[in-house]
């Protein structure tokens, strides 16, 4: 009995957000007895990242993504503002900013990604440029905005986090211009349709949207950018926002010789090449055994979803993950909801709901097999396109184009 | 300010008391088991699933199309079920009780 006892063990956990937090919980949940021990760089009470780039640039207070008593409640210790330095596998302890060691039975990271800040000349010397990641860098950029004068704003990325923060700075009342390398927005991510279709919207609602604009160096004068672009074209700015991706905290990973490929690799329960270590989140490579192939996701859902499994691991229940990966963007009045992945697909079949014209789902099949669906303003394809995928199911591509046929799951199976 | 009461899925009652925002977030806020919210509250995770005791329905009005579509597919959805994040808290949700939906 006293075997599977946790009571005097110690479970530390570095990256206190999406994932580090869920863990967190869901450890006592799966009974956990022993010390859980939360540590961020990030001094904020852990808040839910999606509405920063929504809705956190027009109303001020940040959603935590617990209530603070919560922690106390659940006998969590949360340490923030306390950066992680080192990982000692062989004693097993982490060393912190302030030199001291906490000593750990289990450990798991949650550190997540920063911002890619790209090697542009003289981007360092930029005024008021500002990556998208944290919401101290929400506030930052809205300080700017309500200090500006002419609130002339470029974005450099046209990824979902440019694209939102173009539209949340737009209904602020600000001129903004997106800036995008390649020759349509969204590229990675989705069908040339959806590109088309969020062109059109913040062209509707009055955000400048430019493709194939490689910027190549950034000039300040009296307080004013000047963003420069390898066609030669040039565009002013007071701020300048860069959204063009992230890259993987893998560094403590790294060091202490765990097995990284494009993040932390893990197996099917979230558990590294060391089997007291974990890895969770947007920092981890992983399988996703629906789709028989590895990647590395920045969603939500993963988040919370490797936390349970880490979770349950952790306290000797074995489950694995196996998950379909569901996403979410709004800007503007469009709600995007996203299930699969699409890649890999060879055809695209495209349904618009009679009633309504901006009620659109993209659906993306490999030959019969459906991999993936886009939901504009349309959570009934969301949730039929989660089943279909989950199920395997064999759809009639006809009828479910036909926007006369009624979306229901047995109008649509072949 | 409105009394709101949850019944979590272990049957255990938590009286709770709010004036503003959605009722997700008062939830989340005071720890109720079962209500997790994972989006935030923009009705894209159905993690806020709850169901209007019959009595009480007059107070919170008929769930919008979103919440419906959303629960579309769900096994433990009925006419009482609610996405908590889409109620607002007011006046008129005093006294109501949610007992928190069932999940997989
Ligand atoms: C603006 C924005 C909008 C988004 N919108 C959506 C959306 O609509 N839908 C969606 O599903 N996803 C969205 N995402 C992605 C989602 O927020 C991430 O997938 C999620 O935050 C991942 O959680 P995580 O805990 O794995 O990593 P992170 O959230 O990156 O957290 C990692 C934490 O680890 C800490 N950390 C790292 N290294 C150390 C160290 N050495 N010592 C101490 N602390 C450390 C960091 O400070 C950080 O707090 C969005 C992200 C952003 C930035
Ligand atoms: S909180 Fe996600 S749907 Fe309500």
């Amino acid at each position: 009995m006293s075997d599977n006892s946790t009571k005097n063990s110690i479970c530390v956990v570095i990256g206190a957000s999406h994932a580090g937090v869920n863990l967190a919980f869901a450890l006592r949940k799966e009974g956990w007895e022993g010390e859980v021990l939360l540590f961020d760089k990030d001094p904020e009470l852990p808040y839910h990242r999606p509405p920063l780039s929504k809705t956190y640039l027009q109303n001020e207070e940040v959603n935590l993504l617990k209530a603070e008593d919560s922690y106390q409640k659940d006998n969590i210790s949360l340490n923030l503002g306390v950066s992680v330095n080192s990982i000692n596998r062989e004693n097993k302890t982490i060393i912190l900013s302030d030199g001291s060691h906490q000593p750990y039975h289990k450990l798991v990271l949650a550190t997540g990604a920063r911002p890619i800040i790209p090697p542009i000349p003289r981007i360092e010397n930029a005024k008021n440029l500002y990556p998208l990641r944290t919401a101290a860098d929400v506030t930052n950029i809205r300080n700017a905005f309500q200090n500006s004068i002419n609130k002339r704003v470029v974005i450099i990325g046209g990824g979902y986090i440019g694209l939102e923060t173009a539209a949340s700075i737009k209904k602020l009342g600000g001129t903004v211009t997106v800036l995008e390398r390649e020759s349509r927005i969204l590229a990675r991510v989705t069908a040339p349709e959806m590109s088309d279709f969020f062109m059109k919207l913040h062209s509707e609602n009055g955000v400048e949207i430019l493709t194939d604009k490689n910027v190549i160096s950034i000039d300040v004068q009296d307080d004013v950018n000047t963003v420069n672009c390898a066609d030669g074209s040039f565009y002013i700015a007071d701020i300048i926002v860069v959204g063009v991706g992230i890259r993987v905290n893998t560094e403590l990973a790294k060091e202490a010789q765990l097995v990284i490929e494009n993040g932390i690799l893990i197996d099917e329960t979230a558990c590294t090449n060391d089997n007291d270590i974990y890895a969770i989140g947007d920092c981890t490579f992983h399988k996703n055994p629906h789709y028989n192939r590895f990647v590395r996701l920045e969603s939500v859902q993963n988040a919370v979803d490797q936390a349970k499994v880490a979770a349950a691991a952790i306290c000797g229940k074995k489950i694995i993950y196996n998950a379909i990966p569901w996403f979410w963007s709004d800007q503007f009045n469009v709600k995007l909801q996203m299930v699969g992945l699409s890649e890999g697909y060879n055809q695209l079949f495209i349904r618009k709901e009679e009633s309504e014209t901006t009620k659109i789902s993209l659906w993306y099949f490999k030959d019969d097999t459906l991999l993936a669906v886009d939901a504009i303003n349309n959570p009934k394809a969301f949730v039929l396109g989660t089943k279909f995928i989950k199920d395997g199911s064999k759809i009639d591509t006809t009828k479910l184009i036909d926007a006369s046929v009624l979306f229901k799951p047995l109008n649509l199976l072949i | 300010m409105a009394k709101i009461t949850f019944i979590t899925r272990d049957n255990e009652t938590i009286e709770l008391e709010g004036t503003s925002g959605s009722v997700m977030q008062l939830a989340v806020d005071n720890n109720v088991a079962g209500i997790d919210g994972d989006c935030g509250g923009v009705c894209s995770c159905a993690t806020c699933h709850v169901h209007v005791a019959p009595e009480h329905q007059a107070k919170t009005g008929e769930a919008t199309e979103i919440e419906t579509d959303m629960l579309e597919l769900n096994d433990y959805a009925n006419e009482q079920s609610r996405l908590c994040c889409q109620m607002e808290i007011s006046e008129e949700l005093d006294g109501i009780v949610l007992q928190v939906a069932e999940s997989d």
